[in-house]
């Protein structure tokens, strides 16, 4: 009986033991752990890597914050940051007026535009027209989830995913028609061995800045203005003295900042 | 359970029921609920309504599909455990080990992605006329709860038909009856009574994993919950409301199957 | 169909190496960690089984109540809807309370989340097992007891606990594998479990049906490793105990 209890025992104090005190200056910098190449991908020693890591580092030494990657699915970033759990998100995660209700945005850190990509064979383009009684997948609880709803919905079906991996194998599977995310996420896609075969791109989607927003910024808690302003001054930095565009040439041939318009 | 079959008796055990103590704690969960009720942001609920009111429909016929088709697979199951030859006993053995041995999840996204993932080795197959269903996640998720369901439920109705008496079976095989006969008449009516009392925990269970289908694109009422919290970013506020509502299904489930219960004689020896 | 067949020799065995670029050390990572939340999963929930089958048969009315509402919710809401409330309210109510008595925040990890997560979840069948197994207890031996003049716990080491281990046992066995298996569900909320490390390696590699199928043989390993032991254990359990007793 005493072997009984003393299991239990060492059962609790095996999960307690792992619970330390969060240390004052650390940032717990929350991601969503799925390959989002080229901008989050795990290799299979448990690395991340990516451009938006790299990305993430760079502006963490350059505000001397102790940054700790801490994975967290897509739809609960934001709940987590105002519970604390994480500091910041930086994720890809699009400024959006929606969003801003619940958080603070950094300054933009890059800006791309969004595509629907296709089976190969296949031709139609980004508009509701051309899209009509078509099954679009996308990511659920991102801009262009937003976007496929408000400008899709009347014409196609509108699958959620619960990462864009996901939709982007369904449409390998050919069980959606099209899938529309970030143009540099799917072409990263559309160059792969799985994405070659199957798919192309169709088009890019009219702007709509309401719901798309002026680009991708590093989440923070309302009214941390401490962080980040830290991460406002550190994404300057490094856009300034060419770090930022070092980065970016390891992974692109252009500048994906986009326009050189202060977004907030 | 015995909160939900104490609300359901008649006044004067009521009355029983009703101790002070019982008067404080109903009083303090009223507080609760109108504190949740006033306090919490439920604006949303009218516009997620008519869709919340669709994903309850397909949760309701998820459930009872798969338990349907899921107990008439479990029948067969049972009996080749149970009575059949040991070309049919050892698959049926090794079905329901690998279904209870592994993650439901697991086997949904065995199903739905990585038999997905094989589809461009075979084009035919979109050709074919089953395409049409093999596009849509419903069917992945029917097919991989039933399969659950006939796996766990498969495993009672082995130990149900064991546990018939064979002096039953020797006697009607001496009155002469056909083998199909005893069979319908004897045994399977007595296996299915003494398995009937499993037959509302493993329902219940079975409501409780319907929401891993919201992880193939199906949208069932977890994953309206999820779409709200997804959209407004309102995290509790669904969650509990969805916490409510399968209560209140788990209560219906074990009232329907207690009526069941009740309307079957117990005569057994 | 070749395409297939020359994949299929060629590729699974590169995808689980055991060194990267394969896989198989990373899946096998996953697999202690869902040991590991299991173990705590399941520890944790005896604590609570323990506590609320003795609240439920010698507690007070109001114990025994809130016990019962325990363990009503947690058998009739799913696991999914339940994580998700507890890993997302139940770490914010924790550190709001530790703000509130004047501690620090803590950081509570995901494998505590999860292990804190599942216990709860399993301490309300474990309440339920351990209830059933106290009452199957002769109650004279009970008596005995409190006429030797036992103080409660003693009573509770020396006579109570030792005489329903058999009748626990086979329930408590079952909650093990459920333990198990239901890790799988923390994938949902991103843990780095042997389910999601499986979807980060098949998304990696576009290998879903390999690498789900891998997962699937590695927890069926696990069940029947643990059904192996749990027999010897139910048997150990068991000795002394008269054969009627058992149901087997």
């Amino acid at each position: 009986m005493r072997k009984f209890f003393a299991i239990a025992a060492a059962a609790v104090a095996l999960a307690l033991g792992g619970a330390g005190t969060a240390s004052a200056e650390q940032v717990k910098v929350g991601f969503s752990p799925e390959a989002y190449p080229p901008f989050y991908v795990q290799d299979a020693s448990g690395q991340w890597t990516g451009w938006e890591v790299d990305i993430t580092k760079a502006i963490c030494a350059e505000a001397k914050l102790d940054c700790v990657l801490t994975p967290i699915p897509w739809d609960g970033l934001i709940p987590s940051l105002n519970t604390k759990k994480i500091d910041a998100i930086m994720n890809s995660m699009s400024i959006t007026a929606e969003r801003e209700k619940e958080i603070d945005f950094s300054d933009k850190y890059y800006n791309t535009p969004t595509a629907v990509i296709g089976p190969k064979g296949e031709t139609f383009d980004a508009t509701p027209e051309s899209l009509k009684g078509k099954i679009i997948g996308v990511q659920v609880s991102t801009v262009h989830a937003a976007y496929a709803k408000k400008h899709f919905t009347d014409a196609a079906e509108i699958k959620e995913y619960q990462t864009q991996d996901e939709a982007n194998q369904d449409l390998v599977a050919g069980r959606i028609d099209a899938t529309q995310a970030d143009s540099i996420a799917l072409d990263a896609f559309l160059k792969s061995d799985a994405g070659k075969e199957c798919c192309d791109l169709k088009g890019y989607v009219a702007p709509d800045l309401e719901v798309l927003g002026p680009g991708v910024g590093a989440g923070v808690r309302k009214g941390d203005t401490e962080l980040k302003d830290k991460i406002n001054a550190a994404i300057k930095a490094i856009r300034d003295n060419g770090k930022y565009a070092e980065i970016t040439k390891k992974y692109f041939d252009f500048d994906i900042y986009g326009d050189d318009v202060q977004s907030n | 359970m015995a909160v939900m079959s104490d609300a359901a008796v008649p006044r004067p055990r009521l009355q029983a029921w009703l101790k002070p103590h019982r008067i404080g704690l109903i009083v303090l969960a009223l507080a609760i609920v109108l504190a949740a009720v006033f306090l919490m942001r439920w604006d949303w609920l009218p516009k997620y309504l008519p869709l919340a009111l669709q994903g309850l429909w397909r949760t309701i016929w998820l459930l009872v599909l798969s338990v349907a088709f899921g107990l008439a697979l479990a029948i067969p199951l049972g009996f080749a455990q149970a009575a059949g030859p040991v070309w049919l006993a050892v698959p049926a053995r090794a079905f329901c080990t690998v279904i209870r041995g592994t993650p439901l999840l697991l086997q949904l996204w065995l199903l739905y992605y990585g038999l997905g993932s094989l589809f461009p080795q075979f084009p035919w197959i979109r050709e074919s006329f089953l395409w049409p269903y093999l596009r849509q996640a419903w069917p992945y998720g029917l097919l991989s709860l039933t399969l659950s369901y006939a796996g766990y439920e498969g495993e009672v109705m082995r130990g149900a038909f064991a546990g018939v008496a064979r002096g039953q079976l020797e006697a009607a095989r001496a009155y002469g009856m056909p083998r199909f006969t005893a069979f319908r008449r004897i045994w399977l009516p007595q296996a299915l009574h003494r398995a009937l009392p499993t037959l509302a925990g493993e329902t219940v269970l079975q409501l409780k994993a319907t929401p891993l289908v919201a992880t193939i694109t199906m949208v069932d009422i977890y994953a309206v919950a999820s779409r709200v919290r997804q959209d407004l970013f309102v995290t509790y506020e669904p969650l509990l409301l969805l916490a409510l509502v399968y209560m209140i299904i788990t209560g219906i489930l074990i009232y329907l199957f207690r009526m069941l219960e009740a309307r079957i004689p117990q005569r057994l020896g | 169909m070749d395409a297939l067949l020359t994949l299929a020799a060629s590729g699974i065995g590169d995808l689980l190496a055991f060194d990267p670029p394969g896989w198989g050390s990373r899946l096998l990572t996953g697999l202690i960690a869902s040991v590991e939340i299991a173990v705590g999963a399941f520890g944790l929930g005896l604590l609570i089984g323990v506590g609320g089958a003795y609240g439920k048969l010698y507690g007070g009315p109001v114990a025994r109540d809130l016990l019962e509402v325990y363990t009503t919710v947690v058998r009739a809401v799913p696991e999914l809807v339940l994580i998700l409330l507890l890993y997302f309210a139940g770490t914010d109510l924790v550190n709001r309370l530790l703000a509130v008595l004047g501690y620090q925040a803590v950081d509570i990890n995901g494998l505590i989340a999860g292990i804190g997560v599942l216990g709860v979840v399993q301490g309300a069948y474990s309440t339920e097992v351990l209830r059933g197994a106290i009452l199957a207890v002769p109650q004279g031996q009970i008596e005995a007891a409190r006429a030797y003049g036992m103080s409660p716990g003693t009573m509770l080491r020396r006579i109570t606990l030792p005489a329903m281990l058999p009748f626990a046992i086979p329930g408590l066995a079952n909650l093990w594998l459920i333990a198990t298996k239901d890790t799988a569900l923390l994938a949902v909320v991103g843990f780095d479990e042997l389910t999601q490390t499986t979807r980060t390696a098949a998304g990696a590699t576009k290998a879903y049906f390999t690498f789900f199928f891998a997962a699937g043989i590695l927890y069926l390993a696990l069940t029947l490793a643990s059904t192996l032991v749990l027999s010897r254990i139910e048997r150990w359990a068991r000795r002394g105990v008269p054969s009627l007793a058992g149901s087997t």
